[in-house]
C-alpha cells in the first residue's frame, strides 16, 4: 500500500487571487549582481549604510500590522507577519508541502513563521535594492561627481543642461518651419528617383502655382522660372492626360488659372436644347417635356429659345415624340452664339459654309421664318446628309444643301447677304466632349487647321457682297480657345480683304486679345468674343463678326513671313501705306481704316 | 435637276391625292411665292422658285437637297411617299386617325396600328384610304392606309390591324440614310 492520500477538500487559504495587489517588479538576483558590478565603490558603500538604516524599523512595524489585518479578515489562525500576499502564498505552499505528512496547523505555523521571516527579509532587501538601483540609474547619466558636490551646485548644473536641450529643440523646430514654408523644387535626379504619385503631383502643382504667383519672394534661390514651369507642365500632363504641347499653350493662355480650365474640361457641360419656333413655343414645349418627366428650365436671360435640361430621368431626349416632330433640337449653349451674332433677317440670302450636323443652320432657318434662301454646305458628304435630316425634321423649307469644298464656293455662287463660317478647328474648347483632343493635337495639327481656316475665311468673305442692303456681314466662329486659330486667322483676313471687325452684339463673354505674347493684333480685335468652360459653363468658343465694306480685293501684302512678323504694329502701318499707294478705288475707305488704326495705336 | 415629266407627274399627284384629295392645288398656288416640283436623282422636291434658282448653281454631284423632299421614284417607276412630306400632308389631310398614348410608341417603331390602339377615326373612311395618323395631342405622327372602313373598325376585334403603317416620324432616327 502507498501513503494515505487525503481526499478532503482543502479549505481555501489566503486572500484569494484577485485580492492581490501587484507588487513592484522583482529583478532576479543574477542581474542584480551584474548591475552592482558597474557601480563605483563609494556608491556601494553609501548604499550599504542606507540599507542598514532602513531595514530594522520597516520589519517591525509592517509585521505587526499584517498580523492583525490578516487574522481579522481571514481567521486563519496563522501568526503571519509578511509584507505581501504573494510572499504569504509562497510560504503557505512551502509550509503545506512540509506539513503534509505531519498534522495540520500547529507545526506548520511555526515553520511558516520562520519561512516568512526569512522571505520577508529577502524581499525587503530586494525592494530596497530596486529603489536604490533606480536612483542610481538616473544619476548615472549626470556627472559622476554629482554625488560628491553639494546639492546647490548639482541643481544648477541640471538646470543649465535642461536649458541647453530646450534651446537646441527650439532651433530645430525653427529650421523645420522655414524649410516647409519655402517650396523645394525637386531636381531631375530626385524626380527620376521618385515614383509618379497623384497626390504628390497635385500638391506640387499647387505649390508651384503659389510660387509663380510671387516668384521673387517665393522662389528657391538659384532656380529659374523656366524650371518651375517645366515641372508644372509635366505634372499637369500626368494628372490630366494631356500632351506637353497643349499644356504649354493652355498655360500661356490662362496662366495660374490653368488648373480651373483643366478641371472644367473633366466635367461635361449641361445639356441644352433649342426650341423650334416654327412649330412650337418655348412655353408649350417646356410644358409637354415636363409632362413626360423631364426637368428643365430656361437657359438664361440672353436667349428666348434655349432650355437647359437639369434631369432627364433616363428618358432619351433625342427620341421623344416632340423631338421627332421637330419641336426642338439638341444644341450646345455656345452654338447659339454665332447665329445670334449673325442676326439673319427675313428674305435674305444666307450661306452656312460648314453646316454639319445642322444645328446652326436650322437656327438660322427658324430666324428667317422660311423666307429668303439658305444655303448649307459641308465638305463631308455623310455629315451633310445629317443636315438634310435635321432640316426636314425641323420643317425648314427654304434650304439648299450642298457638299462642296468651302474654298471653291465663291466660284460657284456669290452674292450672299450674310455668311456664317463655323470653321473646323482643333477642338480645344470641347475637350469635355472629345477627350482624345487632349493627347492627339500638336503643333502640326494646329498649323494645318489654321491654314484651312484662313482659306475658308477668305472664301467666306468673297461669297458675301458688300453691296447688300441689309447685310454684308460675315461671322467667323470656332470651338477652340487657341489664339493661333482665332485672332491670328481674323488678323490674316483683315489684311487681305476689305473687312472690318464690328461688335457681335452678344450680351456676355470675354473680349478677344489685342496682343498675346509675340502676336499683335488690330485694336478692334477686342470686339471679338471668347468663351471658356470654367467661366461661362459652356464649351470654349470664339466669335467674331466682320463687315465687308468693299467687294474689291486689295493686293496681298508684300511680306510673306509667318504671322508673328506680320503682326507687328510697325509692320501694319507700313503695309497699309504701301497698299494705299497701289490701289485706287478703295483708297478712301482704306485711308479711313488707316486713320482708325493710327488713332487707336 | 429637271421638272417632272407627264407620267411622273401623274403618278405623283395620284399618290398625293390619296391623302389630301383635291387640295393639291393649294400646294402649287401659294400666297407667299411660286412653288414647283423638281426631280433630282429620282427624288421629288417641293421648292419655291427663288430657292430653286439658287440650287441650280450647283452641279448634280454637289447638290444634295433643296426645299422639301416629298418622296422617291423607285426602280420600277412607282412613287413612294416619304415622311418628310408630312408637313404638307397633315394640314390638308381629309381622313385622320388618332392614336391612344400607349399605341404611339408602337407606331413610331414602325408597327401597324391595332384596334386597341385606335382612339378616333374620321367618319366615312373607306378601306385602303390614305390616312394621316395623329396623337391625341394633335401631333402628326405619320401616315398610313386604312385597313378597314370606319364601320368595320367599330366592330373589329381588338387585335386586328386597322391602319397599315406607311411612314412615321420615328424614321428620322431609325432610317436616316434612306431619307437623306
Amino acid at each position: 500500500m502507498g501513503r494515505k492520500i487525503n481526499y478532503d477538500e482543502k479549505p481555501k487559504k489566503g486572500l484569494g487571487r484577485k485580492a492581490k495587489k501587484q507588487p513592484p517588479p522583482e529583478i532576479p538576483k543574477k542581474l542584480q549582481e551584474q548591475r552592482r558590478g558597474v557601480k563605483k565603490r563609494r556608491a556601494d558603500d553609501r548604499k550599504a549604510k542606507a540599507k542598514k538604516i532602513k531595514l530594522k524599523p520597516i520589519n517591525d512595524s509592517e509585521s505587526e500590522i499584517d498580523e492583525n489585518s490578516i487574522a481579522s479578515e481571514l481567521n486563519m489562525g496563522l501568526d503571519s507577519d509578511d509584507n505581501s500576499i504573494e510572499d504569504k502564498a509562497d510560504d503557505l505552499f512551502e509550509g503545506n508541502s512540509l506539513s503534509e505528512s505531519e498534522g495540520p496547523d500547529g507545526n506548520g505555523a511555526d515553520r511558516n513563521e520562520n519561512g516568512k521571516h526569512k522571505s520577508s527579509d529577502s524581499d525587503d532587501d530586494d525592494d530596497d535594492d530596486d529603489e536604490n538601483e533606480q536612483d542610481d540609474d538616473a544619476s548615472d547619466n549626470d556627472s559622476d561627481d554629482l554625488n560628491d558636490l553639494s546639492l546647490e551646485e548639482a541643481s544648477k548644473r541640471l538646470v543649465k543642461k535642461k536649458a541647453k536641450i530646450e534651446r537646441q529643440a527650439e532651433e530645430e523646430m525653427q529650421t523645420n518651419i522655414l524649410d516647409s514654408e519655402r517650396m523645394h523644387l525637386p531636381t531631375a535626379k530626385e524626380l527620376r528617383r521618385d515614383q509618379p504619385d497623384l497626390i504628390a503631383s497635385r500638391q506640387r502643382v499647387k505649390d508651384i502655382l503659389l510660387v509663380l504667383g510671387n516668384f521673387k519672394a517665393r522662389c528657391e534661390p538659384g532656380r529659374k522660372r523656366k524650371e518651375y514651369i517645366r515641372l508644372l507642365s509635366k505634372d499637369l500632363c500626368f494628372l490630366y492626360d494631356y500632351n506637353e504641347f497643349l499644356v504649354q499653350k493652355l498655360f500661356d493662355l490662362f496662366g495660374t488659372n490653368v488648373v480651373e480650365f483643366l478641371e472644367a474640361n473633366e466635367q461635361s457641360r449641361p445639356l441644352t436644347i433649342r426650341t423650334n419656333t416654327l412649330k412650337t413655343r418655348r412655353r408649350d414645349l417646356a410644358k409637354s417635356l415636363i409632362e413626360r418627366g423631364i426637368n428643365l428650365e430656361p437657359i438664361g436671360a440672353w436667349s428666348k429659345v434655349g432650355l437647359v435640361i437639369t434631369d432627364t430621368q433616363s428618358i432619351p431626349i433625342g427620341a421623344t415624340p416632340e423631338y421627332l416632330a421637330g419641336h426642338y433640337m439638341l444644341q450646345g449653349a455656345s452654338s447659339f452664339l454665332p447665329v445670334m451674332a449673325l442676326a439673319p433677317q427675313e428674305s435674305e440670302q444666307i450661306l452656312d459654309m460648314c453646316a454639319a450636323p445642322g444645328g446652326k443652320t436650322t437656327y438660322i432657318g427658324q430666324l428667317m421664318k422660311n423666307t429668303g434662301c439658305l444655303v448649307a454646305n459641308d465638305v463631308n458628304r455623310d455629315r451633310a446628309r445629317a443636315v438634310i435630316g435635321n432640316i426636314h425634321r425641323m420643317g425648314i423649307t427654304n434650304c439648299v444643301v450642298s457638299s462642296v469644298d468651302g474654298r471653291k464656293l465663291p466660284g460657284m455662287i456669290k452674292g450672299f447677304d450674310r455668311v456664317l463660317l463655323d470653321a473646323p478647328c482643333s477642338g480645344t474648347g470641347v475637350i469635355s466632349k472629345h477627350s482624345e483632343v487632349k493627347s492627339s493635337k500638336d503643333g502640326k495639327d494646329v498649323q494645318r487647321c489654321g491654314h484651312i481656316q484662313r482659306e475658308l475665311l477668305l472664301a467666306a468673305i468673297d461669297s458675301c457682297t458688300a453691296s447688300s442692303v441689309t447685310g454684308g456681314y460675315i461671322v467667323y466662329s470656332t470651338c477652340s480657345v487657341l489664339v493661333e486659330e482665332n485672332e491670328c486667322v481674323v488678323q490674316y483676313a483683315l489684311k487681305r480683304r476689305n473687312v472690318k471687325i464690328v461688335p457681335t452684339g452678344l450680351p456676355f463673354g470675354n473680349e478677344g486679345f489685342t496682343h498675346f505674347r509675340e502676336y499683335h493684333f488690330h485694336p478692334s480685335m477686342k470686339l471679338a468674343m471668347r468663351y471658356y468652360p470654367h467661366l461661362h459653363n459652356m464649351d470654349g468658343f470664339f466669335v467674331c463678326k466682320l463687315k465687308k465694306f468693299s467687294n474689291t480685293i486689295p493686293k496681298p501684302p508684300k511680306e510673306d513671313l509667318p504671322e508673328t512678323a506680320e503682326g507687328d504694329n510697325e509692320g501694319e502701318g507700313e503695309e497699309e501705306e504701301m497698299d494705299t499707294e497701289n490701289k485706287e478705288a478703295p483708297k478712301k475707305k482704306k485711308k479711313k481704316s488707316n486713320k482708325g488704326m493710327k488713332k487707336s495705336t | 435637276m429637271r421638272p417632272l415629266t407627264d407620267e411622273e407627274s401623274k403618278q405623283f399627284f395620284e399618290k398625293l391625292s390619296k391623302y389630301i384629295g383635291d387640295n393639291v392645288d393649294v400646294l402649287i398656288d401659294r400666297p407667299d411665292g411660286k412653288y414647283c416640283f423638281r426631280l433630282s436623282k429620282d427624288r421629288v422636291y417641293y421648292v419655291r422658285e427663288s430657292v430653286m434658282k439658287k440650287a441650280a448653281h450647283f452641279g448634280r454631284p454637289c447638290l444634295l437637297s433643296f426645299g422639301t423632299c416629298f418622296g422617291k421614284f423607285t426602280h420600277s417607276s412607282k412613287f413612294r411617299l416619304y415622311i418628310t412630306a408630312l408637313d404638307y400632308l397633315a394640314p390638308y389631310a381629309k381622313y385622320k386617325v388618332w392614336l391612344r398614348p400607349g399605341a404611339e410608341q408602337q407606331f413610331l417603331y414602325g408597327n401597324h396600328v391595332l384596334k386597341s390602339g385606335l382612339g378616333r377615326i374620321t367618319e366615312n373612311t373607306q378601306q385602303y384610304q390614305g390616312v394621316v395618323v395623329y396623337s391625341m395631342k394633335e401631333l402628326p405622327l405619320g401616315f398610313g392606309v386604312a385597313a378597314k372602313a370606319t364601320a368595320d373598325c367599330r366592330r373589329a376585334d381588338p387585335m386586328t390591324i386597322v391602319v397599315f403603317h406607311q411612314a412615321d416620324i420615328g424614321e428620322f432616327v431609325r432610317n436616316e440614310e434612306e431619307l437623306t
